[in-house]
């Protein structure tokens, strides 16, 4: 039992301290990111320097680090530290520090049904690379998600300003139209794999990845889980510059933890996506028990090297998914608030419940 | 007036599920991203150092490449002897749209030259920097060609300059060609 314990313990430390350094250092991929693609350097003026000659190996260390610009993570991160904790006049106090915790705590709770790795064996114990197997983890994930917009709601409604208030009400109803999308594309997969557990799913996809079969519940998904995230083009709730949003009276980490609410969501989308429709840890071509090639060769792989390679499958996928929301956050523009609600009702929701349909006659017919 | 109607486009099928605008602009600005990225790379090894990544100027360190005809802070030149070239005809005085030129005239102890300014205050805080005074000089005695262009002081009296360092401009730190 207690064995038990550490070992999920050691688990989640493992899997949401990466999450968690990947979404501070998406902070620094997103600057360098725009940076090149528009032709720019970006920012590389935080370093760290040491002063003292015996201390020099350090600088020699931290010199390239000081070039790419990496400790601008940390220097926003002291800075939010720093800043002043303003509280509007009259807001309220308790439900003003609860709603970033509020959504920062659900979008990393939801972390924990993912699958990042499949079973190691270590020494006749069987370790599931998950940290909650839940049976209905589909569920689970989407009750996390939901639970994420009275993070929103709430920093909108304790704030004691209208702007905040309309913001609030303005990304509740984005968020709440795009997860009933999000929701009815999965079915598509459910329906096919016969399972809600997400270990399962990544399993029954050892050939076939879940964008082959579902090519229209990846794209409806991928859209609607963007819309999810807030992220450019569907940034109507916060509106970096432009539109006033739901956290306009927060400020210093409070502020901070929601914009790591926003990034951790973009790993979270990028983990679902991944553990969905590409394969979660599946690596090509890699069965329990080695390489089997297309033109008939096969290789031997150790069972321990195939569940470090399953996580760094896992790793890679995500990473990629990353770079291709930033992509997609960096090339287009943001929608009107009319044509969010064109595209995520009399779209996406449709073409959602028409494959959801297809599927379903499909499946039948296969039986 | 005659009404003109404008015919609106109409959006094909797949313009309208905005899927192939979408890979294009990814496509545009990946193209971007993996050149520069590549370029970057090389540039670390040493390669290909001609080629520039990004277009940035990393500004006090490298500094753009200025026009010779660049309007910068204004001088005073000098003749040969050292003497401001300046005749105190007041015309740069009379032309400047800020004006922001106070001359004060006295006379020239050469016999040839009628006048020189006895003090030469130019408010920078005030100047345009539209070029007036050099056009207008009769005696090439100003001139706006230092590529001085970091002009900054913590005061409004600060950004004064007199015949002193009219006559001797300092050149910017930052100006690799400097004069
Ligand atoms: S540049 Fe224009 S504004 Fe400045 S001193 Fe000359 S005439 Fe006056
Ligand atoms: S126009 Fe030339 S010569 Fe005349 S006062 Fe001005 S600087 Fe001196």
């Amino acid at each position: 039992m207690l064995f038990d314990f550490i070992i999920k313990a050691i688990l989640a430390a493992f899997f949401l301290g990466g999450v968690l350094n990947l979404a501070g250092l998406l902070t620094w991929v997103e600057r360098k990111q725009s940076a090149v693609m528009q032709d720019r350097i970006g920012a590389n003026r935080a370093r760290i320097e040491f002063k003292s000659w015996f201390l020099a190996p350090i600088n020699w260390v931290l010199a390239p680090l000081n070039a790419l610009g990496l400790f601008h993570s940390l220097a926003d991160a002291a800075k939010m530290f720093l800043k002043e904790d303003f509280m509007p006049k009259g807001a309220d106090k308790f439900l003003h520090t609860a709603a970033p915790v509020i959504s920062v705590v659900f979008a990393l709770l939801a972390f924990s049904a993912i699958p990042f790795g499949n079973v190691l064996y270590l020494k006749n114990h069987a370790i599931n690379l998950q940290i909650a197997d839940i049976n209905a983890g589909i569920l689970f994930v989407f009750a996390m998600m939901s639970l994420g917009v009275y993070g929103v709601i709430l920093a909108g409604f304790a704030s004691n300003s209208n702007y905040a208030y309309l913001g609030g009400m303005r990304a509740a109803s984005q968020m709440l139209s795009y997860e009933i999308t999000m929701g009815i594309s999965i079915m598509g997969i459910v329906l096919h794999y016969g399972t809600m557990n997400l270990q399962d799913i990544v399993r029954h996809q050892s050939t076939h990845w879940g964008f082959m079969v579902q090519p229209l519940a990846f794209l409806l998904f991928m859209t609607a889980a963007l819309a999810e995230t807030k992220r450019v083009p569907f940034d109507l709730p916060e509106g970096e510059s432009e539109v006033i949003g739901y956290f306009v009276e927060y400020s210093g980490m409070k502020f901070g933890m929601f914009f790591l609410t926003d990034l951790v969501e973009t790993v979270l989308v990028a983990c679902l996506v991944t553990t969905f429709f590409f394969g979660g840890w599946q690596v090509p071509f890699l069965a329990p028990d080695g390489f089997h090639m297309p033109w008939g060769a096969f290789y031997l792989v150790p069972s321990k090297l195939i569940a470090v390679l399953g996580i760094l499958s896992f790793m890679f996928k995500v990473a990629f998914f990353n770079w291709l929301f930033m992509a997609i956050r960096w090339t287009l523009p943001r929608f009107r608030y009319d044509q969010l609600m064109h595209l995520g009702w009399k779209i996406l929701f449709p073409l959602s419940l028409l494959n959801t349909l297809i599927t379903s006659i499909i499946v039948v017919l296969r039986k | 007036m005659a009404t003109k109607l404008m015919k609106r486009q109409e959006l094909s099928f797949w313009d309208r599920t905005y899927l192939p605008s979408i890979g294009l602009g990814l496509w545009i600005t990946s193209r971007h991203f993996f050149y520069n990225l590549m370029i970057h790379a090389l540039h670390t090894v040493g390669l290909f150092k001609h080629i520039r990544g990004s277009v940035t100027y990393q500004y006090p360190e490298e500094q753009r490449p200025l026009s010779k005809r660049l309007r910068s802070r204004h001088r005073l030149t000098k003749r040969e002897d050292g003497a401001p070239r300046c005749v105190a005809c007041m015309m740069c005085e009379t032309v400047c749209p800020a004006r922001c030129i106070n001359i004060v005239a006295k006379e020239n102890p050469d016999p040839n030259i009628e006048k020189m300014p006895a003090s030469f205050d130019l408010d920078l805080g005030m100047c345009v920097f539209c070029g007036f005074c050099v056009e207008v000089c009769p005696e090439d005695a100003i001139r706006m060609d230092t590529h001085i262009l970091d002009i900054a002081a913590y005061s409004r009296e600060g950004m004064k300059l007199d015949m002193q360092k009219l006559l001797n401009p300092t050149t910017s730190p930052s100006d690799p060609n400097r004069n």
